[in-house]
């Protein structure tokens, strides 16, 4: 199982702040969006996005980041604090 | 060496953070404190509130980095981060960086080398609610990162 989180203007666009993610048999973060997107289609458009950010285990990571059963995944719009 | 990470919704005090940056042996020569604030906009248009939103535990990993490569680079003595979340009015303190060291260049250099990077690595996101003008119903905007901050970011 992966724990899939989201994030600010990417939580309330598609509605969802976190999910948990059963069954992939994927090694990294692209097969991962393409498999979230066969349960959900209608997300598609949003995962496209070049600007999304990925963190992997609270560090930021890519699409071809590897990951496995028990990490935490998290996808964001660009940062603004400070 | 010592540093300092917090993320919280309550207010800091800056002369407490002032104090605990100095260290006792008198060889801290600089103290440097960077009080972000909430702004608001030049009339008509005002900021109702801004809320911010972050992501727990990678934030406070986020920020650990940033003074631990902060204290690699530059002689220091103590660094405090703080980041606040919630909701916040024009005017609040919302960030706080702080630094001491021995002499000023590294104060100087690391505080801005560590607002810099927090601006563009650690995962908060802010909320804007505005009013276009006095008589108009407030709406609320996430904050579009802004190609000046990556820009500031890169020169380190």
């Amino acid at each position: 199982m992966i724990k899939v989180c989201f994030f600010a203007d990417l939580r309330e666009r598609l509605g969802c702040a976190e999910l948990f993610v059963q069954d992939f048999s994927g090694e990294n973060i692209n097969q991962l969006k393409t498999f979230i997107v066969k349960q959900h289609p209608h997300w598609e458009k949003i995962f496209l996005e070049k600007k999304l950010l990925i963190a992997v285990n609270h560090a930021m990571a890519s699409n071809d980041t590897a990951i496995v059963a028990g990490d935490e995944v998290a996808f964001f719009p660009p940062v603004t604090g400070g | 060496m010592s540093n300092v990470v917090r993320v919280q919704m309550e207010n800091f005090d800056l002369n407490k953070e002032y104090n605990r940056l100095i260290t006792k042996n008198s060889t801290c020569g600089a103290v440097l404190l960077f009080s972000g604030l909430v702004r608001d906009f030049i009339p008509p248009q005002q900021l109702v509130s801004l809320e911010l939103e972050h992501y727990p535990l990678m934030t406070e990993t986020m920020l650990e980095n940033l003074s631990m490569q902060a204290s690699v680079r530059w002689e220091l003595q103590r660094t405090t981060i703080i980041h606040r979340t919630g909701k916040l009015l024009p005017g609040d303190q919302i960030v706080l960086v702080g630094v001491s060291s021995a002499h000023r260049t590294d104060a100087f250099e690391a505080a801005q080398f560590i607002m810099d990077k927090l601006k563009t690595s650690a995962p908060f996101w802010k909320k804007e609610t505005l009013k276009p003008n006095p008589d108009s119903k407030p709406e609320s905007y996430w904050v579009s990162a802004k190609d000046s901050d990556e820009q500031l970011a890169r020169r380190w």
